[in-house]
C-alpha cells in the first residue's frame, strides 16, 4: 500500500498524517481552515480544549529536536491529551529491544498517537503499517523523505500574510537535496496551486530530478529572489552531508547567504521564513532574521496551532471508526 | 428524508427580538448591569446578539464564542466541520455577560459555551437568552429571557436561517427521528 493510501480511511478522512503527497487540496485547505479555529486557543487565560481529554500521546523521537518536539507536546497539552515523551536513542534501542517490540510495548499502555521523528525514511510509515488499527501515527520528520507538519505550518504562515496561493512566487533557498522540509513544502505548494515554486542551490545540493518537483532552477541567489512574494531559507544539514559538497560555510554564506542587500530584488512586501534552528552568518545575517520581513517566531506559534489541528482530525476520525465498528 | 417549512416569518422573528431587547433592557436594570458584555454562540446565536447589541445600544463590541473544541459528542461524531474562530474582544474578569443562542434545546450547547467562557476568564454573572426554548432538556439549563417556548412532536426540529432575513423554519424528519444532539 502507497503512503498516501495508508494515512487515508475508506471514506478519505485523515487517520494518519504521514506526508503531504497524495492528499487533496480539499484536505490541506480544511486542515489550514481548521488551523484557523485553534489559534484563538492561545488567547485563553487557560490555553486548554479539551478535544483529546482522555487520549494519550507518546512523542517517539528517534533523532533529538527542541522545537518539533516542544510544540507537539504542548499541542497535545492544549487539546488536554496526556503526553508520554519518550528519548528512544537512549533507552530501549540502546538495550537492543527492536523498533516493533517498543511499539507493541506502547500500545500494551494503551497510546492512542504517536508522534514519530526518526533519521530513516519511511520509518513512520513503517510504524503506521505494523501499528494496531485504533492508534494514529504521526510523521514528525523521517530521515530526508517528509515533515508533513512543518510543510503544512509554513503554508499557514503564508497564507496569512498573502492569502490565495495561485499568484504567489515562492523561492526556496539552500540545501533542498537534504531537505525533508523543502520535499514537503514542494509538495504542498503543488497542491495548494501556488503560482511559481523556484528552487535556489548550489548544484551540488539539488536533486537529481528537481524539475520534476515542478519547480524551476536557480544557482544565483539574487536572480533566484527576484520578484518573490515568499522567500524560504533551509538549513545547511552538515549532518546529513556526507562527502565534500561544499566547500566551506564561510564560502556558502559569500553565495547563497541572505542578506538584506541580496533581498532587494524580492518584491518589497516579500517574507522570509525559515523552519529553524537558523545558522545565523550561514544562511542568513542576523539583520535578516530578525527584520521586519522575517516570519520566522510566527512560524513557531503557528506550529503549534497545526498541530492542535493534525492531531484532532487524526484521533476524531479514530473515534468515528471505533464507532462504525461498534456499530457494525 | 426531511421536509421543511416556514414557522416564524423574517417580520415575526424580528417582533420577537424587538420584545426581547426590551425585555433585557428591564432585566438588567432590575439588576443594576448598566453594559453588559454581549457574547453570541456560532452561528445563530451570533446572528441574534448582533440585534440585541443594537437595540440596547452597547458600546463594547459583541464577542463570539465557537463550542466546537468543547462539545461532547466530538469522540462519538468528530468535529464539526467547520470551526470559526472563538473572538471575546474583551477580558471577561468581573464583567456582567449576556450569553445569546438561537434554539435551546438539550441544554447541552450552553453548558460546553459556559466552560469556554470560564477558560477565558472569571465574569461577575451569566445571564442566558435565546430565541427560542424547545422541550427535550437533557441538562439542568435554563434560559433567563426567552423569545418563543414551543413544544415539538419528536422527529421535528425548529432552526434558524440567517442571517438576513432572520427566519425560523421548522423540520420534520420522518426517518429515525435522530437529531443533532447538541441544541
Amino acid at each position: 500500500m502507497t503512503t498516501s493510501a495508508v494515512q487515508l480511511d475508506a471514506e478519505g478522512n485523515l487517520r494518519h498524517f504521514l506526508t503531504l503527497d497524495g492528499l487533496s487540496r480539499t484536505l490541506l485547505t480544511e486542515m489550514l481552515d481548521r488551523t484557523e479555529g485553534f489559534l484563538s486557543v492561545a488567547r485563553q487565560a487557560v490555553k486548554k480544549v479539551p478535544l483529546c481529554r482522555g487520549k494519550i500521546v507518546a512523542n517517539l523521537f528517534f533523532e533529538t529536536s527542541t522545537r518539533t518536539r516542544t510544540t507537539f507536546e504542548l499541542a497535545a497539552k492544549r487539546l488536554s491529551a496526556d503526553v508520554l515523551n519518550l528519548n528512544i536513542s537512549t533507552s530501549a534501542t540502546a538495550k537492543g529491544e527492536t523498533l516493533l517490540d517498543t511499539l507493541r510495548n506502547l500500545e500494551a499502555m494503551h497510546v492512542d498517537m504517536f508522534v514519530v521523528r526518526h533519521a530513516d525514511s519511511g520509518a513512520a510509515h513503517f510504524i503506521a503499517a505494523h501499528a494496531d488499527p485504533h492508534v494514529a501515527v504521526i510523521n514528525a520528520g523521517d530521515g530526508r523523505h517528509s515533515h508533513p507538519t512543518q510543510g503544512m505550518l509554513d503554508m499557514f504562515t503564508i497564507r496569512q500574510h498573502k492569502g490565495d496561493f495561485t499568484h504567489l512566487c515562492v523561492a526556496i533557498v539552500g540545501d533542498v537535496l537534504h531537505s525533508r522540509v523543502a520535499r514537503s513544502e514542494l509538495s504542498a505548494l503543488r497542491t495548494l496551486g501556488a503560482g511559481e515554486v523556484r528552487i535556489i542551490a548550489p548544484r551540488t545540493l539539488i536533486p537529481v530530478h528537481a524539475e520534476a518537483l515542478g519547480a524551476r532552477v536557480f544557482h544565483d541567489l539574487r536572480e533566484g529572489v527576484r520578484d518573490a512574494d515568499v522567500v524560504i531559507m533551509l538549513r545547511l544539514q552538515r549532518e546529513r552531508m556526507r562527502g565534500a559538497l561544499l566547500p566551506s560555510e564561510h564560502e556558502y554564506f559569500q553565495l547563497f547567504g541572505l542578506t538584506e542587500e541580496r533581498l532587494a530584488t524580492a518584491k518589497p512586501d516579500a517574507i522570509v521564513m525559515h523552519p529553524g534552528p537558523i545558522n545565523r552568518g550561514v544562511e542568513m545575517d542576523s539583520q535578516v532574521a530578525d527584520g521586519p520581513r522575517s516570519v520566522i517566531l510566527e512560524q513557531v506559534s503557528n506550529g503549534i496551532a497545526v498541530r492542535m489541528a493534525v492531531m484532532s482530525m487524526c484521533i476524531g476520525t479514530q473515534n468515528l471508526r471505533a464507532a462504525g465498528q461498534a456499530d457494525g | 428524508m426531511s421536509a421543511t417549512e416556514v414557522w416564524k416569518s423574517a417580520a415575526e422573528v424580528d417582533e420577537v427580538i424587538r420584545r426581547m431587547g426590551e425585555e433585557l433592557g428591564g432585566l438588567l436594570s432590575a439588576r443594576a448591569i448598566r453594559q453588559p458584555l454581549m457574547i453570541g454562540i456560532h452561528t445563530g446565536g451570533v446572528w441574534v446578539a448582533e440585534r440585541l447589541h443594537r437595540a440596547l445600544g452597547l458600546r463594547e463590541p459583541l464577542g463570539q464564542l465557537d463550542i466546537s473544541f468543547y462539545r461532547d459528542d466530538f469522540t462519538r461524531i468528530g468535529m464539526h466541520p467547520q470551526v470559526r474562530p472563538s473572538d471575546l474582544p474583551v477580558g471577561l474578569d468581573d464583567r456582567h455577560v449576556v450569553l445569546v443562542d438561537d434554539v435551546l434545546q438539550t441544554g447541552r450547547t450552553i453548558r460546553a459555551a459556559l466552560n469556554v467562557l470560564f477558560d477565558y476568564g472569571r465574569p461577575a454573572s451569566v445571564l442566558l437568552a435565546t430565541l427560542a426554548e424547545r422541550d427535550g432538556r437533557e441538562l439542568p439549563i435554563e434560559p433567563n429571557l426567552v423569545g418563543l417556548h414551543v413544544r415539538l412532536a419528536p422527529g421535528e426540529q425548529i432552526k434558524l436561517t440567517g442571517p438576513d432575513p432572520l427566519v425560523l423554519v421548522r423540520a420534520t424528519h420522518r426517518l429515525g427521528g435522530a437529531n443533532g444532539g447538541l441544541s
